[in-house]
């Protein structure tokens, strides 16, 4: 698999402080990857790096072979920002208009309407976004980030303003847009949101990648746990195979055995033994 | 996508966010009023003067120094709101907007940042001129109809008036660049106000033979150059009015001493550049 983004040895410091030291990563293209990370972590200085609002201190960033920030790296990409705001007096078209111009997109009014329909804003075409709620504005956001087409979407904390069905909505165009080839770089505080859609995750502390996985490879086995008539007892670290002894064990010494099933570790709890109980 | 296409999108998008904002109907009701404020001055000030020059021995024409004084005024008054409207429609354009949100968006498209910081200025620039040439020649009908008075050259002061408030849009985008809106602002009218008070000093210093005065403001004309390109549009004003009523206008405080030269206007187009210039270099190296 190509690499639709790929980071190296990037390196980005703001005065004294260091946002990003030494991040190497890589979202393949199709591949929607999960970043998380406490607050100052450096996911938006990445993801800033990544559509060239930022340049970095040192290493790089390629998407789809081009230099982030270049022309054709933009000409590529969508964008929503964690903290953005768009025109209080253009309707939704208007700003969609705007954009697809910017962008050079030929789609006009037909790609407008699809993508106002996608996030649930086909009736809101004609509102101004100074009448909008903050939900609605981060659909129109979400739509605006994706004029054009874009190989490679990089969206900021793109749910959090959202309520759970617009969560639900733009879960479903995540999942939509992964399955026709466009790769995404997602920053969510969310984790049930990233552990529900993403193919891959990073996690990004103190400017690191600290863990990097699959969500099924990162939340590994959390061991065994036995319903007995004393109560609930878990197994630490114990897989599927080891489950027959230790029922023979609990048995042998004299338990009832009511339930027994496999504990999974959640992505909260890598999450939190990842960071280390840091916040930002 | 063509050459002017984003600049022309990017442009559109400025006057829209000018009108929208209500800039344009603030400055439409201002100037309606200023204008008709300023009829009724000329008016009364001809009338009046009339009686007041039947005792002063012709020595100065009445009519002249009536109307190049009130339209000395006018385009002090021009140059003001010219000033104002270039401010507010390049207010907060880089820094401001990043803060905001509302930059980011745009900047993240495959348009150049010196495009699209060029594409602002032309908006702002060519509104800002337009409006300036407009209320100017508006001025020029109300006081050649109240006095039957028409300065020496027509064309030329209103064109360096708008040149004026050309290169104050142009400092105002650098400006923008380093400044949050509100310091943004500040700045370029404290710039502003500076450059005319050098317009003052050079004045007084011409009317009380002071050198060292004369040479401050010489030197606030071409650091701040559209302070020589107003006084010389002042001057442009009464430029062949000879005798005493031309010595008296060009001493005056909306009388302009000293005429705006090849130099200064060469300069005043290198100056611009220049300006323009270090905001894209600036704007260009910005972390948004």
């Amino acid at each position: 698999m190509s690499a639709a983004l790929s980071a190296h040895g990037l390196q980005k410091s703001y005065g004294g402080k260091r946002a990003l030291d030494g991040v190497d990563l890589e979202i393949g293209e199709g591949e929607l990857l999960g970043l998380l990370g406490p607050n100052g972590a450096g996911k938006s200085t990445l993801t800033k790096i990544a559509c060239g609002l930022v340049s970095p201190t040192d290493g790089g960033v390629e998407v789809l072979g081009h230099a982030a920030g270049s022309r054709e790296a933009r000409a590529e990409i969508g964008y929503l920002a964690e903290l953005f705001r768009f025109p209080g007096w253009a309707t939704s078209d208007e700003l969609l208009t705007l954009h697809q111009r910017l962008a050079g997109s030929p789609g006009g009014e037909a790609e407008r309407s699809r993508l106002l329909d996608l996030v649930g804003l086909a009736d809101a075409a004609g509102t101004r976004v100074e009448a909008m709620s903050k939900g609605m504005q981060q659909r129109l956001g979400i739509a605006q980030a994706l004029i054009g087409s874009p190989r490679l979407l990089l969206l900021d904390e793109p749910t959090s303003a959202l309520d759970p069905v617009g969560r639900r909505i733009v879960r479903e165009v995540l999942d939509g847009l992964r399955d026709s080839g466009v790769s995404i770089l997602l920053n969510s505080h969310l984790l049930t949101e990233v552990e529900l859609v993403c193919d891959r995750v990073s996690i990004l502390v103190g400017g690191r990648v600290v863990r990097e996985g699959r969500p099924s490879e990162l939340v590994g086995p959390g061991g065994v746990k036995v319903e007995t008539g004393t109560g609930t007892k878990v197994f630490e670290g114990r897989t599927r195979e080891d489950v027959p002894g230790i029922v023979a064990e609990l048995v042998a010494a004299g338990e009832e055995i009511y339930e027994v099933g496999l504990r999974h570790a959640s992505l909260e709890e890598i999450y939190l033994d990842a960071v280390g109980g840091k916040t930002g | 996508m063509s050459a002017l296409g984003p600049v022309g999108t990017i442009i559109g998008y400025a006057l829209r966010e000018g009108l929208r904002r209500r800039i344009f109907a603030v400055v439409l009701a201002l100037t309606v009023a200023f204008l008709v404020l300023y009829a009724v001055a000329a008016h009364f000030a001809f009338r009046d003067v009339q009686s007041f020059a039947a005792g002063q021995g012709g020595l100065i024409d009445p009519v002249s120094f009536t109307g190049s004084t009130i339209f000395g005024l006018a385009m002090f008054s021009i140059l003001f709101l010219g000033a104002v409207l270039a401010v507010f429609l390049t207010l907060g354009v880089v820094r401001g907007d990043a803060e905001s949100g509302l930059l980011q968006p745009l900047v993240v498209r495959p348009v150049g940042r010196s495009v699209m910081l060029l594409s602002r200025f032309a908006g702002a620039g060519l509104l800002a001129t337009a409006y300036v040439l407009c209320v100017y020649f508006a001025c020029l009908g109300i006081t050649t109809t109240a006095g039957d008075w028409s300065p020496d050259h027509a064309l030329g002061p209103g064109v360096g008036l708008a040149f004026a408030v050309a290169i104050i849009a142009a400092l105002s985008i650098l400006v923008s660049v380093f400044l949050s809106a509100t310091a943004q602002g500040i700045a370029v009218f404290m710039v502003f106000g500076a450059g005319l008070v050098a317009g003052l000093l050079d004045q007084i210093g011409q009317a009380i033979d002071s050198g060292t005065l004369h040479s401050i403001g010489q030197v606030g004309s071409w650091v701040l150059p559209f302070e020589g390109l107003y006084a010389g549009s002042l001057h442009a004003l009464v430029s062949d009015t000879s005798g005493l009523t031309g010595f008296v206008l060009q001493l005056g405080p909306f009388g302009g001493s000293e005429a705006a030269g090849a130099p200064l206007i060469a300069w005043s187009v290198i100056y611009a550049a220049a300006i323009l210039t270090v905001a894209c270099w600036g704007f260009r190296r910005r972390d948004l």
